[in-house]
């Protein structure tokens, strides 16, 4: 029995206070009926007595004291799902905006699902090759991963987003990814880039899209990874698919939680972000993973805007200590044209190692990897001194390094935005530039792999030469 | 049953009223399903309560039941292997009823009910037994004997005890106490979680807990049941340091917490401590182990308790008379607990919103480490050694957490995210990391390794200092500038970055180094220090000595086999020998 009420007592930012309620739950769902009829939705956030406090998701525009109904729907916020949802657009709570029929729903689903038993989980071992030499390579995605991408405003992140979308499989296996693309208070022209790439590359097909655009209301955004993730979960655990989740902005999905937070009064961390962020933001990062015995997984790729590229700041901070790395992408490196941009040095994929070597990609890979990172460093190192002194002040063997590290950049790093590289490719690319280093030096590389792999470049050099 | 009423629900917080019969702390059951929570807070006959599970679909007027009891975690044997959420629910018995989610309201014993245990009684009938006191023993694991023992607070006389096997709630001896009456002793104690077990008295730390990594081992020891705490960005490694000294300390049992962190990682130790050996006694590290995992997502009431439960079990063991070692990874994560517990209770704040209590409770949590001499007429000694890993944000050390956490530990591994980008792992700083505990362990060093040990590390440390002073000169005039002595300083201290502080934690042989293998790893380091600045002297270029091909020999020394330590020798005498060449090669020139 659903009860309405008229006794709405306070309306102020996102939120409204509602009195003399009997028996409201705690993240129940709320409809609200404005008086010209609108029906919008809320959730409850706190219950006192007989008081209930409600976040409404499309703002309080429009709102009377007196004359607008709540209702409260005694469950949570529900996704309606089944295999129909492939292919679709839906806004940012989960409404069809594609014009298409609406789904008939298998199944409704809880947007909170509950946290998975750490003892269910499969460790994630399996390399997704993405044709990037710098993720693949060094920065090794794996199935079951959550790997964000840390960028800054005006940074290719979404054309590197798009690019891993359309180009990730895993090895010996023809399975494709399915895409959940959640877009939160991202712009017209973003979403159009990702709806077009789908459609172009007839990925549109296996791609469900939420869409949040930044005119649409801030606080719905708090919902729509949630609705996204229910639907991967749907499509990992009970459809078996592998499937690829894109999140961005979670920027404007933090400040969205802000923003609440904000007008709730309640004690604020750092930069005004709400205490309970880290707790927040891993509510939805940890829904990536596998889980023993099931075929599907679920790999998630949140994009980040850093506000001054300061990496230090609460989102990308408390992100990177919830997901499994972070690719970073640079400014500078941007400026000097590279794409990717990223920054090697700083990113990192903390499962690589279980994704990597023999059986998976190839037994250097590893010690390929470790050389590569250390030679880079010391190159960049070099170039440091170089900016000061000039080249003709550095050593010989600095001077090699220097070359290695621009060579490195614009060789390895640099791709074209249709260059699909094979594991292969990119690891024998690591050798070729690694043959240009005396041998004494690639000490991070075990002397059987040397014997192995080197002598095939290091003639091809020389008679290059 | 005792029954309140929910008035009101914020997140994690629950407020009951009618609650006149609840203490501080006590356990309570909210609502019809079952949640489990902690009383916190008391205003008349309102209760504060902190639910352990997630409280969506709760709402006023449901019922809140009291137990009456404290959060408390069971003691016996079963404990070893196990793996638990942060209030001791196992969470594999959790997947066999609820499956592959944690859902709520899940009522399950922390020891199996059903495991039955050989029990050998140490003690006979008649004997006179006090608090502590080992009564048997059951054979937990091949590694592990679990010693019953008399519970704090019993005296007297052994009335009954039997052999035989037994479930864990088994009586398994009779005492008839000081007080005439008969006390039953079964498998299994229990304790409440916040209060520390007690013992006759603590000692001062005297030998090292030896952990494999050579940074930490050689440099910025840590004392068996002293305190460590370690620092660092993301992505500076400190999981990676947590794992390798859970796996590779010499300690007889390790207790994991994996408090407010990933998922994925709990999994990974949880694959991974099965397969691995132990160096020691070569059998399966989990055979030592228990796990404690809290991920990030799971409720964030259960994580504040998570860092208790492991440090009970903890302290339980080290009664036993064992060497216990505990991990947290990540006290920030308990911290931030904390800080939403309060910030929900509308307490006052301190420092960016943490409760102003924080600094005391994380000075208790480590003050519950260290050596003791355990209860129990035979002067058992037993240590609990605390390492926490701090996340501080964005690496920045002035954090709340990082400074109350500094105040308390004795020492501190800094991990830098510079020394991470440059691959140089573990990224433990050997500018800024220090351990106090050094000079209660030079005894132990000098007996054990020699002299010579303190002296080259003494040694290397200066080197390493004069290091970052000569970068300075580099960065300004470059390297050309410097004097052959400075310049070889600088090669000097590259090796021992790179070939004795690097340390390859996914390598199989380089990821664990004995005490004996690093003496002769920094012998050798040295040793070609010493010859390289007696051949300056007789005028050998630097250029020619920093060329000598018995240098890559150096740089994978760290690759020889700890049964094949004799291969130490036979690199000594070829650095000899180069060395004697060149000088050879400078007196035939001129």
């Amino acid at each position: 029995m659903i009860k309405e009420y008229n006794t709405i007592r306070e309306v102020a930012g996102p939120l409204m206070l509602v009195e003399e309620v009997e028996g409201a739950k705690y993240e129940e769902l709320v409809e609200i009926e404005l008086p010209n009829g609108e029906i919008r939705n809320g959730r409850v956030l706190e219950v006192d007595r007989d008081r209930a406090l409600i976040q409404l998701f499309e703002g309080v525009t429009g709102v009377n004291v007196f004359q607008t109904k709540v209702r409260f729907k005694g469950k949570g916020m529900e996704l309606d799902v089944s295999e129909d949802i492939l292919g679709r657009i839906f806004d940012g709570q989960g409404r069809p905006i594609d014009k298409g029929p609406k789904i008939i729903p298998e199944k409704r689903l809880d947007i909170n699902s509950a946290p998975i038993n750490p003892y269910a989980r499969d460790y994630p071992s399996e390399f997704i090759q993405t044709g990037f030499s710098t993720i693949d390579g060094l920065n090794t995605l794996v199935r079951g991963q959550k790997l964000p991408i840390f960028s800054g405003s005006g940074l290719p992140h979404s054309k590197m987003a798009a690019q891993i979308a359309r180009q990730a499989k895993v090895l010996g296996k023809e399975e494709e990814f399915a895409v959940v693309f959640a877009a939160m208070g991202i712009t017209f022209e973003e979403a159009q880039y990702f709806i077009q790439n789908f459609q172009d590359t007839g990925a549109i097909e296996r791609t469900v899209m939420f869409v949040n655009l930044a005119s649409d209301p801030a606080i719905e955004r708090i919902a729509t990874p949630r609705l996204a993730l229910t639907a991967a979960e749907y499509l990992a655990f009970d459809k078996d698919m592998h499937v690829l989740v894109i999140l961005t902005d979670m920027t404007n999905y933090c400040e969205a939680l802000r923003e609440v937070s904000a007008a709730r009064q309640e004690v604020p961390g750092r930069r005004g972000y709400p205490g309970y962020l880290y707790t927040d933001l891993s509510t939805i990062y940890e829904r990536a993973g596998r889980i023993r015995g099931k075929k599907g997984s679920i790999t998630q790729i949140p994009i980040l805007t850093m506000p001054e590229d300061d990496k230090t700041h609460p989102i990308p901070d408390l992100t990177g200590y919830i997901t499994e790395g972070q690719i970073v992408l640079s400014r500078a490196m941007h400026r000097r044209g590279i794409y990717p941009p990223v920054d090697v040095l700083q990113s990192l994929s903390r499962l690589k190692d279980k994704g990597i070597g023999p059986g998976k990609t190839r037994e250097d890979h590893a010690d390929v990897f470790n050389q590569l990172f250390a030679a880079y460093a010391r190159g960049l190192e070099a170039r440091e001194l170089e900016v000061i002194l000039g080249e003709a002040a550095l050593s010989d063997i600095d001077r090699i390094f220097y070359r290695f590290a621009e060579n490195f950049e614009q060789r390895y790093i640099a791709q074209g935005e249709d260059e699909d590289r094979s594991i292969e490719q990119t690891l024998d690319l690591g050798w070729e530039l690694l043959s240009a280093l005396p041998t004494i030096e690639l000490k991070r590389i075990r002397p059987e792999f040397i014997e192995k792999y080197l002598p095939r470049f290091k003639k091809k050099e020389e008679s290059g030469d | 049953m005792d029954q309140g009423r929910i008035i009101k629900v914020a997140g994690p917080l629950v407020v009951a009223s009618n609650m006149q019969n609840a203490k501080i702390y006590d356990v309570v059951k909210v609502s019809d399903k079952k949640l489990m929570g902690e009383v916190i807070e008391m205003r008349g006959d309102e209760a504060s309560i902190q639910v352990y599970e997630e409280t969506s679909g709760i709402g006023v007027g449901e019922p809140v039941y009291l137990t009456g009891e404290p959060l408390s975690v069971e003691l016996g044997p079963g404990l070893i292997q196990s793996i638990y959420d942060g209030v001791q629910r196992p969470l594999e018995k959790i997947q066999e009823v609820a499956g592959d989610l944690i859902t709520r309201g899940i009522e399950l014993p922390g020891l199996s009910r059903d495991k039955v245990w050989e029990f050998k009684a140490t003690r006979k009938a008649g004997d006179k037994v006090q608090e502590g006191d080992i009564i048997g023993t059951v054979k937990e694991t091949v590694l592990v004997d679990h010693k019953i023992m008399v519970p704090p607070g019993i005296n007297g006389v052994i009335k009954k005890i039997e052999d035989g096997n037994y479930k864990v709630t088994d009586v398994v001896a009779v005492i008839e106490s000081d007080d005439g009456k008969d006390v039953e002793i079964t498998l299994m104690q229990r304790w409440p979680v916040r209060k520390p077990r007690p013992y006759i008295e603590k000692l001062s730390p005297d030998e090292p807990l030896a952990t494999g990594q050579r940074v930490i081992d050689a440099f910025f020891p840590i004392s068996k049941g002293g305190t460590a705490c370690v620092p660092g960005p993301f992505g500076s490694g400190k999981t990676v340091v947590q794992h390798q000294l859970a796996k590779w300390a010499d300690a007889q049992i390790i207790v994991y917490v994996g408090c407010g962190e990933r998922g994925n990682e709990m999994t990974d130790v949880l694959m991974e401590f099965p397969e691995l050996k132990d160096p020691h006694s070569g059998e399966p590290l989990m055979l030592r182990t228990i796990l404690i995992a809290n991920t990030s997502n799971m409720p964030v009431a259960a994580r504040e308790a998570s860092v208790y439960t492991g440090i009970t079990i903890a302290e339980y063991y080290r009664d036993m008379g064992y060497s216990v070692a505990l991990m947290a990874d990540s006290t920030s994560r308990w911290a931030e607990a904390m800080r939403e517990m309060s910030g929900r209770l509308e307490e006052m704040p301190g420092e960016e919103g943490y409760p102003a209590y924080m600094g005391t409770r994380i000075a208790e949590f480590y003050e519950r480490a260290g050596k003791v001499r355990t209860l129990g007429s035979d002067n058992r000694i037993g240590a609990l050694s605390a390492i926490g890993a701090v996340s501080p944000p964005g690496g920045d050390l002035s954090d709340p957490v990082v400074q109350a956490t500094l105040r308390v530990v004795k020492v501190f591994w800094s991990l830098e995210d510079k020394l991470a980008y440059r691959r140089h792992f573990p990224a433990i700083s050997w500018l800024t990391s220090y351990s106090l505990y050094v000079p209660n362990l030079e005894k132990y060093f000098e007996t054990k390794l020699g002299r010579i040990w303190l002296e080259n590390i003494n040694r290397a440390m200066s080197i390493l200092q004069q290091e970052a002073e000569l970068e300075e000169i580099v960065r300004l005039v470059g390297l050309d500038a410097l004097s052959p002595e400075n310049r070889l300083v600088m090669e000097t201290a590259k090796s021992i970055r790179e070939d004795f502080l690097h340390q390859n934690a996914f390598h199989e042989i380089d990821t664990y180094t004995s005490y004996d293998k690093m003496s002769k790893m920094m012998e050798i380091i040295m040793l070609f220090h010493d010859l390289a600045e007696d051949a300056l002297k007789n005028n050998v270029s630097i250029i020619d000595i920093s060329e000598l091909p018995v240098r890559e020999k150096i740089a994978r020394m760290k690759f020889i086999p700890e049964n094949r330590i004799e291969e130490f020798d036979s690199l000594k005498n070829e650095i000899e020998r180069s060395f004697k060449e060149l000088k050879e090669k400078v007196i035939a020139e001129a």
